[in-house]
C-alpha cells in the first residue's frame, strides 16, 4: 500500500511507546502480567486502529485520535493539585469511599476511604497487579472484549495504568457508593491514560459505584478506559457513569458486566463532555432471572460527537432487560446510537424493551441511530424503539399560553426530555449535581 | 409420532407446487459472460448502438466491482462464468395474439393459475408475462394505447420508444449503483416497461410474470415506470421457477420515476423456489428496486409478499425528492427450512415535508434467518420531514433466527422519525392454543393457529384490498366495470394470501407433542 510507505501505521507509534513503558513500569509488574500486556499489544496490533467501513465503527470516524499521537501518561507528578483542587469533582456532602486518579494514576493524598466490613478489598488495581493477586490473575481482562471486540480494549489492557479493584465476598453490603474520579489535568505533550477498573461482586452482595471522568485543563488529551465487572448469584450493583471530559479530550470507554443468576444490574451513563467520545457497555446475562437496565443520556453542543454502543446480550432464558437511551444535540453535535439485543437460541422467556429518543435542537446537528436486534429463541417478546424529532408543540403551546416565554418553556421542555434517565439515579447528591449541569448547558444551547 | 403431529407434518412436507419444467423449445447461448456475450445478447434482441454502448460500459464498471457480503446471509462463492445469460423460447413470428403463443406455454401459466386468458376474460388485469427472459404476450395493449399508456416488454419499447428509454433507462438506479445492478445493466435480456402519460389513470392493474425455466439460466430482467404529472398507475408483479438442485440467480433492477402529483404503486408477489428441505436448490434474488418522486406531491408505494427464494437480498427504495411526496413499504416476508431474507427499504427524504411510512413483517420457521434492514435518511434541509416505521418479527420453533437493523440518519431538527419494533412469542401462542384446542378438534387447531399467524400481517394483505376498493370509488363508472375493476385488484390479494396460507402451512410445528 502506497499510504503505508509515506507514512508509518498510526499503530507504530503506540508499538515503540510500549517499550519504554516496559521499562518504566520495571518492578511494579509480575511475568503475569508483562505478558497479558504484549499479548494484548499484540492483539492490538493485529487489528489496527478501527476504519469507517468497520460496521462497528460506520459513524465514528476515529482518525482524530489516531493522527495524534498521545505519549502513555508519565509517571504521576502532583503538580501542585492539592485537596482544594478537587473541590469541584466531589459530589457535595455525600459519604463515599472516593478514590481520586491523577492522569491515570492512584493519587492517595486526595482520596478518601472510609472503614469497610472484613474481608472486602479495595484499592489500586496496579497495586494488586504488582503484588501478584491471584483474584486479579483469575479475573482481569477475560472479559472485556468478549461481548463486542475492540482494539481500544487491548491498546488499553497494553497499557493500563491503574484503576479501582474491588472484591467483595458474598453476602456483604458497601453502604456508601465508590467515587472513582479520574482527572486530567495539563501536561507538556497530549497525553493518553489508560484507566482499569476491575470489580467482583460476590454472592448476595451489594454496591454502588461512580465512575467520574473530569478535567481541570482544557488540552488535549486522551482517555481510554477499561471496566470490568463481574456480578455474583444475586447480586446487587448499581453503576453510573459520568462523562464531563474537556471539550477538547477524546474518550472512548469499555463496560463489561459479567452476570449469573437473579443479578440486579443498572448502569447509568451520561455524556456531556469530550470532543470525540465512544462508549461500549456490553451486559451478558448469563444466568436466569437477571434484570439488567442500560440507561444513557448524552446532551453535546458545538463540535462535539459521542457514540454510544450497547449490548444487551441475554443467554439464558427468563431474563428481563431495560434500556432508554436519551440524546439532546445542538450546534453541530453528532450523535450515534447503536443498541443490540441477542437473544441466543436458549434464551426462553426473555422480556426486553429498549427506547432511544433524540432531540435536534439545531440545523446542523445529525444523529444516527441502529437499535438492533438478533433473535435466536421464539418464545420471547423484545421490543425496540427510536425517535427523532422535536419538541412536542401543543406542550410548547401549553407552557407558553401559561405566560411563559418561548426560550424557558423550550428549556423545561428539553429538560423533562433528559430526564428520563436522570430520575433513575438514586444517588441524591450525584442527581444534584447533574441537574445542575443538565441546567447550564441546557441554557447554552 | 403421534397423529397430530403428522397430520401437520404432511401439511409441512408438501412440495413446492410450481416446480414444474416446461417443455419448450428455448434458445440458449453458451455460459460465461464476456463483450462478446453481451453484444450477442445486443445483437439478438436488435438493440441500438448506444444501447449496446451503455451495456458494455456498465459491464466495464461491474468488473472493477466487488460482490457485496454486508447482508446478513452466506452462501457459496458464485462463478459468474457458470451461468447462461440468455435464453428465450424459440421464436417462431412476431406475435399479435393470444393465439399464437405457444399453447405449452399457455398451458404453463394455467398451472400457475394466471392464465392469459382467463384473466383478460375476467379480470380485466393486463398481464406482460416473461418466460425466461423474453416478453410473451402483453394483453389489452390496444385498450391501453387508446389512453396512451405504453405497457410493453422492455425489448419492444427500445425498438418502439427508443427517447423515452435513452431519458429515463439508469436515471434512478444509476449503471455502476452496485454490483448485481451493474451486472443486471450489461446483461439484461428483457423485462418491462410502462409509461403513463401526463393526467391519465391507468384503468386496471397492470401486472407482469416472471418464470425462470431453464437450469443454470440467469433471469435479469429490467423493469421502468414512468408515470408523468398527476398519472397513476398500480403495477403487480409475480416470480416462480421449476426446481433445480442448482441455484439460479435472479438480479433485476426496477427503476420507478413519479413526477408532479404521480402516484404508483408497485406490488410483487415473490415465490420463487427456495430450494429444497435440506436447502439444496432455489433462487438467489439479488433485486435493486429503487423509485424516485422527482416532482412535487408524488407517491410512491412498494408492497412486496415475500415467501420463496433461497436467499432475498432487497431494498425497495424511495427517492424524496420533490417537496411533499410520499413513500411507502409494506412488506411480509415468510421464510422456512434453509431461506435466508435479508430485505427491507430505504427512503432518502430530500424535498421539504417529504413523508414515508415503513411497515414489515417477518416470519421465520425451520433452520432459516430473515432480516429487516432499513434506512431513514432525513438530509438537511428536508424540513418537516416525518418518517414511521414499524417492524416485526415472529419466530416459529427455536432454530430459525430474527434480525432487525434499522438505520436512522438525521440532519433536519424539524424531522419527526420514529422506529419501533417488537418480537413476538410466536411459538408459545399457536401452541397454547393448539393445545387447548386438541380435547375439541385437531384440525380447527391448526387452522386457529393459522389465523393467528396471519394475524401478524393483516395490514399488508389489507394494503391491496384497501386500495382496489379505494380505487373502485375514485372512478365512477358502470356498475360492471366497477365490478370488474375490484376483481382485478382482488386477484392480486388473493393470490398473496394464498401464497402466505400455503407457505404458512409448511412451517413446521416442532413443539406439539402428542
Amino acid at each position: 500500500m502506497t499510504t503505508s510507505e509515506t507514512k508509518p501505521r498510526a499503530e507504530e507509534h503506540y508499538l515503540a511507546a510500549f517499550r519504554d513503558f516496559q521499562t518504566q513500569r520495571a518492578g511494579r509488574e509480575t511475568p503475569w502480567s508483562r505478558k497479558l500486556r504484549a499479548n494484548a499489544l499484540q492483539g492490538f496490533n493485529a487489528t489496527g486502529f478501527p476504519i469507517v467501513r468497520d460496521e462497528e465503527w460506520k459513524f465514528t470516524d476515529v482518525r482524530p485520535i489516531t493522527e495524534r499521537a498521545f505519549a502513555p501518561a508519565p509517571l504521576h507528578q502532583l503538580n501542585g493539585l492539592a485537596s482544594g483542587g478537587i473541590e469541584d469533582f466531589t459530589l457535595g456532602d455525600l459519604q463515599s469511599n472516593r478514590l481520586v486518579f491523577v492522569n491515570g494514576h492512584y493519587t492517595p493524598e486526595l482520596s478518601q476511604l472510609q472503614a469497610l466490613p472484613q474481608g472486602i478489598t479495595l484499592g489500586s488495581l496496579a497495586e494488586h497487579i504488582a503484588h501478584g493477586s491471584e483474584l486479579v490473575q483469575e479475573h482481569l481482562a477475560r472479559t472485556a472484549g468478549t461481548t463486542a471486540p475492540s482494539p481500544f480494549t487491548e491498546l488499553n489492557t497494553a497499557f493500563m495504568q491503574d484503576g479501582l479493584f474491588l472484591h467483595i465476598p458474598n453476602g456483604l453490603v458497601i453502604e456508601d457508593p465508590i467515587h472513582l474520579l479520574f482527572l486530567s489535568k495539563a501536561s507538556a505533550s497530549p497525553v493518553m491514560t489508560s484507566p482499569r477498573n476491575l470489580i467482583l461482586v460476590g454472592a448476595n452482595s451489594q454496591v454502588t459505584l461512580i465512575e467520574h471522568y473530569a478535567s481541570t485543563a482544557r488540552d488535549e488529551y486522551f482517555t481510554n478506559a477499561v471496566t470490568e465487572i463481574v456480578a455474583g448469584r444475586n447480586a446487587v450493583v448499581d453503576h453510573y457513569k459520568l462523562q464531563m471530559e474537556s471539550e477538547t479530550a477524546f474518550h472512548v470507554s469499555t463496560m463489561q458486566v459479567q452476570q449469573e443468576r437473579d443479578v440486579r444490574f443498572a448502569s447509568h451513563l451520561v455524556d456531556l463532555g469530550g470532543r470525540l467520545v465512544r462508549n461500549n457497555s456490553n451486559a451478558v446475562m448469563g444466568g436466569e432471572g437477571i434484570e439488567c437496565t442500560l440507561n444513557g443520556l448524552f446532551l453535546i453542543a458545538g463540535e462535539q460527537h459521542v457514540d454510544n454502543h450497547t449490548v444487551m446480550d441475554h443467554a439464558r432464558p427468563h431474563c428481563n432487560s431495560f434500556e432508554v437511551y436519551t440524546g439532546v444535540l445542538g450546534g453541530s453535535a453528532r450523535g450515534v446510537f447503536n443498541g443490540k439485543i441477542f437473544v441466543r437460541r436458549d434464551a426462553q422467556k426473555t422480556d426486553a424493551k429498549q427506547s432511544n429518543r433524540n432531540l435536534l435542537l439545531s440545523n446542523d446537528a445529525l444523529i444516527n441511530t441502529k437499535p438492533q436486534l438478533e433473535i435466536f429463541a421464539d418464545d420471547v417478546r423484545c421490543t425496540h424503539g427510536a425517535t427523532i424529532g422535536q419538541l412536542d408543540e401543543d406542550a410548547l403551546f401549553y407552557l407558553r399560553a401559561r405566560g411563559i416565554d418561548k426560550n424557558t418553556a423550550r428549556g423545561i421542555l428539553t429538560y423533562a426530555f433528559a430526564n428520563d434517565v436522570m430520575s433513575g439515579i438514586k444517588v441524591e447528591p450525584l442527581r444534584a449535581l447533574l441537574e445542575r449541569e443538565v441546567f447550564t448547558r441546557l441554557a447554552r444551547m | 409420532m403421534s397423529t397430530e403431529t403428522s397430520t401437520i407434518e404432511t401439511l409441512a412436507t408438501r412440495d413446492y407446487k410450481y416446480g414444474f419444467v416446461t417443455e419448450i423449445e428455448t434458445e440458449t447461448i453458451p455460459r460465461g459472460l464476456n463483450e462478446d456475450v453481451i453484444r450477442l445478447i445486443s445483437g439478438k434482441k436488435g438493440e441500438p448502438e448506444w444501447l449496446l454502448e451503455w451495456r458494455l460500459k456498465a459491464y466495464r464498471n461491474w468488473q472493477k466491482m466487488e460482490e457485496p457480503h454486508w447482508p446478513n446471509v452466506s452462501y457459496p462463492h458464485l462463478d459468474y462464468q457458470d451461468i447462461i445469460y440468455y435464453s428465450a423460447p424459440k421464436p417462431k413470428k412476431q406475435l399479435n395474439s393470444l393465439d399464437e403463443v405457444d399453447p405449452e406455454l399457455l398451458n404453463t401459466f394455467n398451472k400457475l393459475g394466471i392464465s392469459l386468458e382467463e384473466q383478460m376474460r375476467l379480470s380485466g388485469v393486463a398481464v406482460d408475462a416473461v418466460f425466461d427472459s423474453v416478453s410473451v404476450a402483453t394483453t389489452f395493449k390496444d385498450k391501453l394505447a387508446e389512453l396512451g399508456i405504453i405497457f410493453c416488454s422492455f425489448s419492444e419499447a427500445v425498438r418502439e420508444h427508443p427517447e423515452l428509454i435513452q431519458k429515463y433507462l439508469g436515471s434512478v438506479v444509476p449503471p455502476a449503483d452496485n454490483f448485481f445492478a451493474a451486472l443486471n445493466s450489461a446483461v439484461f435480456s428483457d423485462g418491462s416497461f410502462c409509461f403513463i402519460p401526463k393526467g391519465v389513470r391507468c384503468p386496471m392493474e397492470l401486472s407482469t410474470y416472471f418464470r425462470i425455466n431453464t437450469q443454470d439460466s440467469g433471469q435479469f430482467e429490467r423493469t421502468l415506470i414512468v408515470a408523468e404529472e398527476g398519472a397513476y398507475v398500480s403495477y403487480l408483479e409475480g416470480c416462480t421457477a421449476p426446481m433445480f438442485d442448482t441455484n439460479q440467480l435472479h438480479a433485476a433492477v426496477v427503476e420507478i420515476v413519479a413526477m408532479d402529483d404521480a402516484t404508483v404503486k408497485y406490488s410483487t408477489v415473490q415465490n420463487w423456489y427456495p430450494g429444497d428441505k435440506e436447502g439444496k436448490g432455489g433462487i438467489y434474488n439479488f433485486v435493486t428496486k429503487r423509485g424516485k418522486c422527482a416532482g412535487k406531491n408524488a407517491k410512491i408505494s412498494w408492497t412486496q409478499v415475500e415467501t420463496g427464494s433461497a436467499i432475498t437480498w432487497k431494498y425497495p427504495a424511495v427517492i424524496l425528492q420533490g417537496d411533499g411526496s410520499v413513500g411507502e413499504f409494506y412488506s411480509v416476508a415468510v421464510t422456512n427450512n434453509h431461506q435466508q431474507a435479508d430485505t427491507g427499504t430505504k427512503m432518502i427524504h430530500i424535498g421539504k415535508n417529504t413523508r414515508s411510512t415503513i411497515v414489515s413483517k417477518g416470519i421465520s420457521a425451520g433452520v432459516s434467518d430473515n432480516s429487516y434492514r432499513g434506512l431513514v435518511s432525513v438530509l438537511k434541509d428536508a424540513d418537516g420531514a416525518r418518517n414511521f416505521s414499524q417492524c416485526d418479527s415472529l419466530l416459529i420453533g427455536d432454530t430459525c433466527g430474527a434480525h432487525t437493523f434499522p438505520y436512522s440518519q438525521v440532519r433536519d431538527p424539524s424531522a419527526q422519525v420514529e422506529h419501533e419494533a417488537s418480537h413476538l412469542e410466536g411459538g408459545r401462542r399457536p401452541d397454547f392454543l393448539l393445545q387447548s384446542a386438541r380435547y375439541l378438534d385437531r384440525r380447527r387447531g391448526f387452522d386457529d393457529r393459522q389465523r393467528l399467524l396471519q394475524g401478524s400481517f393483516p395490514r399488508i394483505a389489507d394494503g391491496i384490498r384497501r386500495r382496489s376498493a379505494k380505487a373502485a370509488r375514485h372512478q365512477p363508472g358502470r356498475k360492471r366495470r366497477l365490478k370488474r375493476r375490484v376483481m382485478s385488484f382482488s386477484v392480486g390479494a388473493r393470490r398473496a394470501l394464498h401464497l402466505l396460507r400455503a407457505r404458512l402451512a409448511q412451517c413446521k410445528t416442532t413443539k406439539i407433542k402428542g
